[in-house]
């Protein structure tokens, strides 16, 4: 089972967003990255899938230098080797193009990303690196399991869940589910320690995207909070009734 | 010029996201030129189909048959696009929309715009508002390409009503066999609750319920209400409710005219899913809980005490 995971660095979610060069840029000043949520579930399923089927976790980080310690903590919760694409990614259509290039004569059996960036929100590289390969596509994959050449899995529907099969390769993109929260796995020393010595293949990117971030807003800042007493929940009621006029 | 639009049904019924997302291409359509059309895949009545006019579709065009998946519609569309001559698509917010969108780009050398809230404050260049870093801000993002898809975030638009008549036609076409190898084998429905993403009230709970036997009086709330029932990632963490109604930064977004948070201290990864939400109310015994910040209402207290009290005033403002 030859398995790529497709890794973004990401601000860690408790970071407070601020933006510089009057508002046409993220403030990177003082922020720490991270694994991006939804590609940790992807990762440790691949791990997972790994120990049972064997076979091989690559990982795939469109990025700059800057994002090699996040890949090196992807190496220590054991990938087997790493691939970074040397550019500035800019948009979903650049990242996925870059991807599918490099995937496209490699074998690979199973492609799995998360199932969006948390910062920039895509949700489109899944899919648009399964056009590109013309390979099948499952956004949010909330359960995957391979049998032989064929893998059933989860995805959401609004108002449920529906069950899907397909044959390989396919693109999953992961959240919660496909594995929990209590099978995350997190490095330890050995792997910390094998990690340093990891090969990590650097490839210059050449793709180009077609949608631009100009600037950037913060939403507006919320009036004070009306306080209202618990001995007087009717107050309450009446103020969403007639000044806010929600209910 | 043409504004398609994908009418997403569910066994032949529109919901608020589809009616959103017809409005929003009239809107659309209204400040860039043109008409709009609307595409509709499955079993539908005539009667439903006729319905989209009241958001300003001119015409529906119907690909009668079975439903078919995300692939499926990416496939379809791509079609009625190159029909059309159509320079705008545009899609709700649903999970089905959201996995066709990104493979139709690449079918019709598209740019994209995901979880987009607003109208274009341009269209030449094509200028829009789309949500970032999980709704902790917001990007102003250009697209260049010749077609250009637009994905809603649900409820950021709203319904708008734009009555025209809308004249049905059948669409010929069918999706391709290899966008339909994505086999179905069976749907698990969650039966009878309010859709979360789309619900104008939602009542949310968080640790401070203290566990899942306190839940009646959250679900009690929510029924007087009609509204939604949500919770933090921690709550669904343990067990205490589903998966599916996590809200935040890592669950799903909401955007509802009233939220109602209870026991919920109002962390970063939390605020961010909900920070779109029109009206806030937040209960919780720790006057300093951070959650008051982002509020419109609070009230200071043990929530086991005053949700069943706010459950008897809104029954009673409802008669
Ligand atoms: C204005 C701007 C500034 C940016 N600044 C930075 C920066 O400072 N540092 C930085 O590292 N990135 C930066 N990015 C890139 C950004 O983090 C995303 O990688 C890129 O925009 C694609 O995001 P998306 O939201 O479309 O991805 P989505 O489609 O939402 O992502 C879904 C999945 O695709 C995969 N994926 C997404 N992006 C990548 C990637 N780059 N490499 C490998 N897999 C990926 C992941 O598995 C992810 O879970 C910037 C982007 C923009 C628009
Ligand atoms: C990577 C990452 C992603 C995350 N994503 C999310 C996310 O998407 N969504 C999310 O919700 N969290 C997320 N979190 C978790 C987040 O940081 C908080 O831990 C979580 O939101 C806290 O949940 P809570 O408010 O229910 O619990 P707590 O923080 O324990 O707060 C309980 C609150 O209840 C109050 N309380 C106690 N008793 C009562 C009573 N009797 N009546 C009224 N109030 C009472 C307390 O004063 C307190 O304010 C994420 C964390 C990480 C690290």
């Amino acid at each position: 089972m030859k398995i790529l995971v497709c890794i973004s660095s990401v601000p860690d979610t408790t970071t407070k967003i601020t933006f510089a060069d009057g508002n046409t840029k993220f403030n990177t000043a003082g922020v720490q990255f991270v694994i991006n949520p939804y590609d940790e579930f992807g990762l440790s399923r691949a791990m997972q899938l790994k120990e049972t089927l064997g076979g091989n976790v690559t990982t795939i980080t469109v990025g700059r230098a800057d994002t090699e310690p996040v890949i090196r903590k992807a190496l220590a919760i054991g990938a087997d080797d790493a691939v970074r694409i040397d550019a500035d990614p800019m948009d979903s259509l650049q990242v996925a193009t870059e991807i599918a290039n490099y995937a496209k004569d490699k074998g690979f059996d199973l492609i799995i990303t998360g199932r969006e960036s948390i910062d920039y929100n895509g949700g489109a590289v899944p899919g648009m690196l399964a056009e590109l390969l013309g390979i099948n596509s499952v956004s949010p994959c909330v359960k995957l399991d391979i049998d032989g050449t064929t893998a059933t899995m989860q995805t959401l529907i609004d108002g449920g869940k529906e069950v899907v099969k397909s044959s390989l390769p396919l693109v999953a993109a992961a959240q919660k589910g496909m594995v929990e929260e209590s099978e995350l796995r997190i490095p330890n020393m050995r792997g910390i320690m094998a990690a340093r010595t990891k090969p990590l293949a650097v490839v210059p990117g050449a793709a180009a995207g077609n949608a631009k971030f100009k600037t950037f807003d913060l939403p507006a800042p919320k009036a004070a909070c009306k306080m209202v007493s618990a001995d007087n929940v009717e107050e309450l009621v009446h103020l969403l009734h007639t000044e806010a006029k929600v209910i | 010029m043409s504004v398609l639009v994908f009418a997403e049904n569910w066994d032949g019924n529109f919901k608020k996201s589809t009616f959103e997302s017809v409005a929003y291409a009239a809107g659309l359509a209204q400040a860039a030129g043109g008409s709009v059309t609307a595409v509709v895949i499955g079993n539908v009545s005539a009667d439903n189909l006729s319905s989209l006019g009241t958001y300003g579709a001119t015409k529906v065009v119907h690909y009668d048959g079975a439903d078919v998946n995300h692939q499926g519609v990416a496939s379809i569309v791509a079609q009625a696009v190159q029909a059309a001559g159509a320079k705008y698509v545009v899609f709700n917010g649903t999970w089905k929309s959201k996995g066709a969108a990104p493979r139709l780009a690449i079918k019709l050398n598209a740019a994209i715009a995901t979880e987009v809230v607003e109208l274009p404050s341009s269209t030449a260049p094509f200028t829009v508002k789309k949500k970032t870093f999980s709704g902790k801000a917001f990007a102003h993002v250009e697209l260049s390409s010749d077609v250009k898809i637009i994905v809603l975030s649900t409820n950021s638009y709203g319904v708008k009503e734009n009555a025209v008549t809308a004249a049905v036609e059948k669409g010929s076409g069918s999706a391709t066999e290899k966008d339909n190898s994505l086999q179905h084998v069976e749907y698990q429905k969650t039966s009878g609750k309010i859709n979360l993403t789309e619900a104008e009230l939602v009542v949310s709970a968080g640790r401070g319920m203290k566990g899942p036997e306190n839940w009646g009086m959250v679900e009690q709330l929510a029924e007087a209400l009609g509204a939604a029932t949500a919770c933090s990632k921690p709550v669904a963490d343990i067990g205490w409710r589903p998966h599916h109604e996590h809200v935040g930064q890592t669950g799903i977004a909401v955007a509802p005219n009233l939220y109602i948070a209870i026991g919920i201290s109002g962390a970063i990864q939390h605020l961010a899913g909900i920070s779109s939400s029109k009206k806030i109310v937040v209960i919780n015994t720790d006057p300093e809980a951070p959650f008051f910040k982002a509020a419109d209402y609070g009230i200071v207290g043990d929530a086991l005490q005053v949700v069943p009290k706010l459950t008897e005033a809104i029954k009673k403002l409802k008669g």
